[in-house]
């Protein structure tokens, strides 16, 4: 049986348990209402929660477990020429095995031992899933009528499903740290997998970066070289490119619109600019590639420049574009948040408005500003498909702006994309490039929401 | 006005050096405004750069040029031994036949090179157009019929005038005979413009003017639709649980800080997430969308917890509190009280997740949502392409007649998201309350 339609018996049997309820409910009550703790429908929730939850769960912990357990029995039925195997070697065995009982492959090219074994494959799945069938819809039941014949007028019907209500919105909200605690995990034993071939020093401070491995021992460059510096240094390169474009476009936009603008012009503009936060991120990939980068090329070649076509100049630029809004959206809520008194104190002392900004209200909101040129540096430095599209692939260790050079998430996508085996280190050193990249971010997020924080306290 | 000179007093008066400063600090002042509006003129200069760059290049793909071709259905070349079995009908060669149908219009063309550039001028899909007529209706056989055919998307852009024809010959890709035969076409009446449904009804592909983006279009609804499913629910229940329920203590704190990490942390690790955990771990299936889905999902949870939290903060604590007072259980004045009130905000916190969803595309690539899909997927464990992914995968493409269909695929992925952000705020303008 079809897991789905399994799930949608299962749905159809509570439903009529929470009828059953319902009506037992109102049995038992005998006509008068009040007599019961709780409305009948929570008696009708009550049953269909026995009858339903624990069955759903059983399910979940079957189909985990279902597969370990059929190939292990499968493992031990197979010739002993083929347990033996490494265990590498032995994975391979297996996942022809799977193909060929999916039927993804035809069984030409197997030999008859594994065709064998595959049959056997498909003929325990197939007992196992009539097993479970079988199981569950009998626990639910069981459970189902368990539940029925505890519903009397004192049951505290209504205490009961809320507890198993707040647990569910107790695991939805733990989905959070569930996530962070996936992705350290996830990355992190990638990672420690990864510095098993390479040593962290030379990751973190080599600067020759060329993944890619040879197949052969005796090929030419066939250890590739891990060494993340120029990466790093790419990243740098752009994102400071990106800030050096948002940070005054965007501040200086932010002071105007808050301070100087015209509450027209502020309600038109405002809005206008935050569109380019809301512009999907491929689209400026697309825009830095084809419309800046040959712009640039064309314009330091017009200079007498030699200005590389995938330029970090073009790439940062566009990035700025994007986080202008991040910046000034920021900058904008801090520069509100600066009490009135402070403005109203400077100009009774006769400052311009000028004046005002830059010595009174540009110093009060500094610490946010800060706060706000991290978040977006953090959001420059993950940024992905803009360089994906726009900067280069090529790890060179430079600073001039005019020359291609490569960033972490550029890596980390061309390693990932594509069909590879799962445990070469070039594969690996994505989750690496990834675990940097993620402890990078969340020190400037933690830092930033810090300082914004800590200033938001000092005038409320 | 008094000089300290004229009164000969030894100290100047303050309001003296006010005033000598005045005019550079008015310049000053005039200066800075200025600096102030050249900032926002570049932003919006950007903005409408990046526009305009994007409908100039894209605006001339939702044409396509027909071009009327006369083919000879000899029945010899289609089904020799007069049978009308769809099978053997579906096997002809009726490349063949538009070949002909191009030699007997230009029957001046002769050698090899030039012949290949003759039949380049129409489509190749131009042949399986003339299939699917002669499968409708095979009484056709043994006439010749005239069919609109797309035109190559290299002719396509002749046409649209976007090939520089006074280039030397050896730098364009359309060579002078091609142009003397489209003109010829083009005189003749045989060229037509027509909007261009193959690009809203078809998959990808490798040849332009035979790429759609409906294969993209239903995979982006499929990713999205999971992700609705998933993160709605699960967003305002944590949100309802962090408002309404939770007591102070540090696990609470914990989700919390979480959730604001989890809203900057770059999108490209959410892919890693999903690459290790749900195509390592628990074998899903790659490209497909349902695990675009999962990981979108996580991606957008921290924004609609925040905007339902935000939602519920806004509803009044007294209409809790009446709830309470007669005699509801919390979760009943939760329920059916203050999340009906609440309702407007995270709908339209929902819908700017998805909004942001339907425009990410690096986690994507991390799961296979990459790869050349020609197939319309019709389930969330087809493998599927989403609409970003698409027009990062046409940006790439060499071809020319891809830029047009990119910045065209540009302008719908913009225009849903500007419709589902105006539904935002038409529904955060009819349902705001103000208490």
């Amino acid at each position: 049986m079809n897991t789905l339609t399994f799930a949608g018996v299962l749905l159809v049997l509570s439903a009529i348990a929470y009828h059953l309820g319902r009506r037992r409910a109102y049995t038992v009550a005998g006509g008068e209402l009040r007599k019961l703790h709780s409305l009948p429908s929570y008696y009708g929730l009550y049953t269909a929660i026995w009858c339903g939850l624990p069955a759903l769960v059983l399910i979940g912990f079957w189909l985990a477990f279902e597969n370990t357990l059929v190939t292990a029995m499968v493992v031990s039925d197979l010739p002993e020429a083929l347990r033996s195997l490494p265990s590498e070697r032995l994975n391979l065995v297996l996942n022809d095995l799977r193909n060929l009982a999916e039927g993804n492959i035809g069984p030409e090219s197997v030999d008859p031992a594994i065709q064998a074994a595959a049959a056997h494959y498909n003929q325990l799945l197939q007992i196992s899933h009539w097993a479970m069938a079988v199981v569950v819809l009998s626990v639910a039941m069981i459970l189902g009528w368990y539940a029925l014949t505890k519903v009397k007028p004192h049951q505290r019907a209504r205490n009961a499903v809320e507890v198993v209500i707040k647990a569910f919105l107790i695991l939805c909200a733990s989905v959070a740290i569930l996530t962070t605690l996936g992705i350290v995990l996830s990355v992190l034993f990638e990672s420690l997998r990864f510095f098993t071939s390479v040593p962290p020093m030379e990751f973190l401070f080599g600067t020759v970066w060329s993944p890619q491995t040879a197949l052969r021992a005796d090929q030419v460059g066939s250890s590739g070289a891990f060494g993340a510096v120029p990466l790093f240094a790419g990243t740098m390169l752009i994102s400071a490119i990106a800030l050096l474009v948002a940070v005054p476009i965007g501040l200086l936009s932010a002071i105007y619109l808050s301070e100087y603008a015209h509450k027209k012009v502020r309600t038109i503009a405002k809005p206008l600019l935050e569109i380019l936060a809301g512009i999907p991120t491929v689209v400026y990939g697309f825009f830095a590639a084809l419309t800046v980068a040959p712009f640039v090329r064309d314009l330091g070649r017009s200079m007498g420049l030699e200005v590389s076509s995938e330029s970090a100049l073009a790439a940062g630029v566009v990035m700025g574009i994007m986080i202008i809004p991040f910046v000034s959206s920021l900058s904008d809520d801090v520069i509100n948040a600066v009490p009135q008194s402070l403005r109203d104190g400077a100009y009774g002392l006769g400052a311009t408005q000028a004046e005002t900004i830059r010595k009174v209200i540009f110093p009060a909101a500094l610490p946010g500003i800060v706060g706000g040129i991290l978040l977006a540096a953090s959001r420059a430095i993950g940024e992905t498909m803009i360089v994906v599209m726009a900067a280069g692939l090529s790890a060179n260790l430079t600073a001039n702006p005019l020359e291609a050079v490569t960033t972490v998430t550029v890596q980390i996508v061309t390693l990932l994309t594509g069909d590879q085996e799962f445990d070469s280190p070039k594969t690996l050193a994505a989750f690496a490039l990834g675990l940097a990249l993620f402890a990078v971010t969340l020190v400037l997020n933690v830092i930033a929401l810090h300082v914004v924080r800590k200033y938001r306290e000092q005038y409320e | 006005m008094n000089t300290p000179t004229s009164t000969g007093a030894p100290r100047r008066r303050t309001i003296d050096i006010v005033n000598a400063g005045l005019k550079k600090r008015r310049r000053a002042e005039r200066r800075f405004r200025l600096y102030g509006m050249t900032a926002i003129s570049m932003g919006l200069l950007f903005l409408l750069t990046l526009f305009g760059s994007i409908i100039s290049k894209g605006y001339t793909a939702f044409w396509q040029h027909y071009m009327l071709i006369d083919v000879t259905l000899t029945p010899a070349d289609i089904a020799p031994d007069g049978s009308r079995d769809p099978q053997v009908l579906a096997k002809a060669n009726y490349m063949g036949l538009v070949k002909a149908s191009l030699r007997e219009m230009f029957p001046e063309v002769t050698g090899r090179r030039d012949k290949r550039r003759l039949y380049k001028l129409v489509s190749s899909g131009a042949a399986s157009e003339v299939r699917k007529r002669v499968l409708e209706d095979p009484a056709l056989i043994g006439k010749t019929v005239g069919f609109w055919v797309p035109t190559d998307d290299e002719v396509d852009l002749l046409l649209k005038g976007r090939v520089n024809t006074q280039l030397p010959e050896s730098q364009r890709r359309v060579k002078d005979n091609v142009v003397a035969w489209v003109e010829t076409l083009k005189q003749q009446g045989r060229i037509q413009k027509r909007f261009n449904t193959i690009f809203f009804t078809h998959g990808d592909s490798r040849n332009p003017e035979q790429a759609g983006i409906l294969g993209a279009v239903s995979g982006s609804f499929l990713t999205l639709l999971v992700t609705l499913l998933l993160a709605f629910p699960i967003g305002v229940a944590a949100a309802v649980y962090l408002e309404e329920f939770a007591p102070r203590n540090w696990f609470t704190d914990l989700i919390e800080v979480n959730i604001n990490n989890l809203a900057a942390v770059p999108s490209i690790v959410f892919g890693l997430l999903g690459l290790a955990v749900f195509l390592n771990f628990f074998h899903l299936p790659r490209s497909a969308p349902l695990v675009g889905g999962l990981v979108l999902t996580l991606m957008t949870l921290p924004t609609i917890i925040i905007a339902s939290r935000a939602a519920l903060k806004s509803v009044p604590p007294s209409i809790k509190e009446a709830a309470l007072g007669v005699g509801a259980s919390p979760m009943q004045a939760i329920y059916y009280h203050v999340l009906p009130l609440a309702m407007p905000g995270m709908l339209t916190g929902t819908i700017i997740g998805m909004a942001q969803a339907l425009g990410e595309s690096a986690p994507l690539l991390m799961i296979g949502m990459v790869a050349f899909i020609v197939d319309v997927p019709h389930g969330v464990f087809d493998p599927a392409t989403v609409l970003p992914v698409q027009i990062y995968l046409w940006a790439d493409s060499p071809e020319r007649a891809f830029v047009e269909r990119t910045s065209a695929a540009i302008i719908v992925l913009l225009a849903f998201l500007v419709t589902m952000n105006l539904l935002a705020v038409i529904l955060r303008r009819r349902f705001e309350r103000r208490w």
